[in-house]
């Protein structure tokens, strides 16, 4: 079998046989369902409860969606200023790291007192995310071959010449594995959020219904609303995967197949 | 042996004195004569370490001389002037076009022209079935090539070239000094040529200025009469053996007085 059937394959059997797994050992131990549920009866759910989870599923992935695309912009434009200014990178890079290593779930409930719910579960969102691309956008700007500068400085450029046209786009490949990480961070910051906000009664997001089926013992629920959290992350992974593949391939060592 | 002139005719840059000291307390240079008559082909040469790259960045402007001046007699740095470092130095996410409409882009050239100007310059290096390739789909001579026609897409008078042809193995070497030296009869620009290569210098200069090492000054000037169009037959005749000779001899006692 070729490599790529391989890759493929393989990952397909491992869950085959975990479900097969789970089925077997639901059944044998007659567990009960308030323990842990079958395979089936989670995918029942999941189609019983789908339009329910569907809705969540969309909160859920707008308030991420939005976090991240703030991340984005948040951390790009911040590593272009810390880039262009040393002193605004030296008066406020130590702060962007205090908001990166306080954990989100000690943030989450202070922020739900001062804002209103949806904008909190957006900060949390934003805040997780943004690190990420604002380290490696950095990294990036601060990476360029010394002398494509001597170049850019031979022929006179501007310092926005420069950083258009030689630091952004040595920038790239850095930037893109920063949104490839905030990408799936946003999601957890969302969730965490919403899992905090759930305790408080409010929301909708499916975090908010892993919560509430937690309660009231639905596990079905609780497994299906799960497997939905998953599932939208993987999709955000390689959604992102997919653009930085397209921006990269004809160029950076990443994205190129080694010859043999 | 020709004596250090200072005063050549009708120079078309002159350092006077010039020394350079690194903020790590390492002189570069000291007392560094250089006068380069327009249209000249002038070899750098010296072991590594004597200061020859240095010379060159003064001379473009890229580092500063801390003692001693720089004179462009034809007003300013008004010999436009083209660099081609010891790496290709190419933009990997552009192709070679857009790799070689830099400068003109940079100075804000109009559209039709500088198109003009860079679809010469690529067929002026033999490089005209490969401007849509990207760099790293090149060969190490072709991807030097480039960075030639990149060089002259600004029509510079003054081509100062940082030891291009170093890092290549000997038959793209000969095929790249062959083609240099035709363009440079073609345009006749100016060219200041570093090199540690004592065949390479013989092979395509009228004049070499060998250096002597920490700190880097001239040691000797040895003036290469032979003819061009210069050819294979040149590199294997008697007198190019001859100039290799003397040249060797001069090189080997510019290294012994830095020994001693």
């Amino acid at each position: 079998m070729s490599e790529r059937a391989l890759r493929i394959a393989l990952p397909i059997l491992v869950l085959a046989l975990v479900i097969a797994a789970w089925h077997l050992v639901v059944r044998v131990f007659a567990i009960p369902v308030y323990v842990l549920p079958g395979p089936g009866l989670v995918l029942a759910t999941l189609i019983s409860d789908g339009a329910l989870l569907m809705n969540s599923l969309w909160v859920t992935l707008t308030i991420t969606f939005e976090g991240f695309l703030l991340a984005a912009a948040g951390g790009i434009a911040l590593a272009i200023a810390f880039n262009q200014w040393r002193v605004f990178e030296y008066s406020f890079y130590p702060y962007a790291v205090i908001l990166q290593v306080t954990p989100v779930v000690a943030i989450a409930p202070l922020l739900l007192i001062y804002l209103p719910q949806p904008l909190a579960v957006l900060a949390c969102a934003w805040i997780v995310a943004f690190f990420p691309v604002l380290a490696n956008t950095t990294l990036g700007l601060n990476s360029v071959d010394h002398n494509l500068l001597a170049l850019f400085e031979l022929y006179k450029a501007s310092r926005w010449q420069v950083l258009w046209n030689l630091k952004l786009p040595s920038a790239l490949p850095q930037m893109l594995a920063g949104l490839r990480i905030a990408g799936g961070l946003s999601l957890i910051g969302a969730v965490v959020a919403e899992i905090a906000a759930g305790s408080a009664g409010a929301g909708s997001g499916l975090a908010y219904r892993i919560a509430e089926s937690g309660y009231r013992l639905n596990i079905p629920r609780m497994f299906a609303a799960l497997l939905l959290l998953s599932l939208a992350g993987v999709a955000i992974f390689f959604a992102l995967s997919a653009l930085s593949h397209l921006a990269l391939r004809r160029w950076h060592e990443s994205e190129l197949r080694r010859e043999r | 042996m020709a004596q250090p002139s200072p005063t050549a005719i009708n120079p078309i840059v002159s350092l006077r004195n010039v020394g350079k000291t690194f903020e790590s307390g390492t002189v570069a240079l000291r007392g560094f004569d250089l006068a380069v008559r327009d249209g000249e082909f002038v070899a750098l040469l010296g072991p590594s370490g004597c200061g020859k790259s240095t010379a060159l960045r003064i001379i473009a402007g890229l580092s500063a001389a801390s003692e001693g001046a720089v004179e462009w007699p034809e007003g300013g740095q008004g010999a436009r002037i083209g660099f081609v470092f010891q790496e290709p130095t190419l933009m990997p996410w552009a192709d070679i076009a857009a790799n070689v409409r830099l400068p003109l882009k940079l100075a804000h050239a109009e559209e039709a022209r500088s198109r003009q100007a860079v679809a010469q310059a690529v067929a002026r290096v033999g490089l005209a079935d490969f401007a849509q390739a990207y760099p790293r789909e090149l060969s190490g001579g072709m991807k030097m090539r480039a960075s030639i026609a990149r060089a002259l897409a600004t029509e510079p008078q003054l081509l100062l070239m940082d030891e291009p042809f170093a890092a290549l193995d000997e038959i793209t070497r000969f095929k790249l000094n062959n083609d240099l030296l035709t363009l440079w009869q073609e345009l006749r620009r100016t060219v200041i040529f570093v090199t540690h290569s004592v065949f390479e210098s013989v092979y395509l200069s009228q004049r070499i200025v060998v250096m002597t090492p920490r700190p880097g000054r001239v040691f000797t000037e040895i003036t290469i009469p032979a003819p061009y169009p210069r050819d294979e037959r040149f590199r294997t005749s008697a007198d190019y053996a001859g100039f290799c000779r003397l040249v060797s001899e001069a090189l080997g006692k510019a290294t012994a007085e830095d020994a001693a």
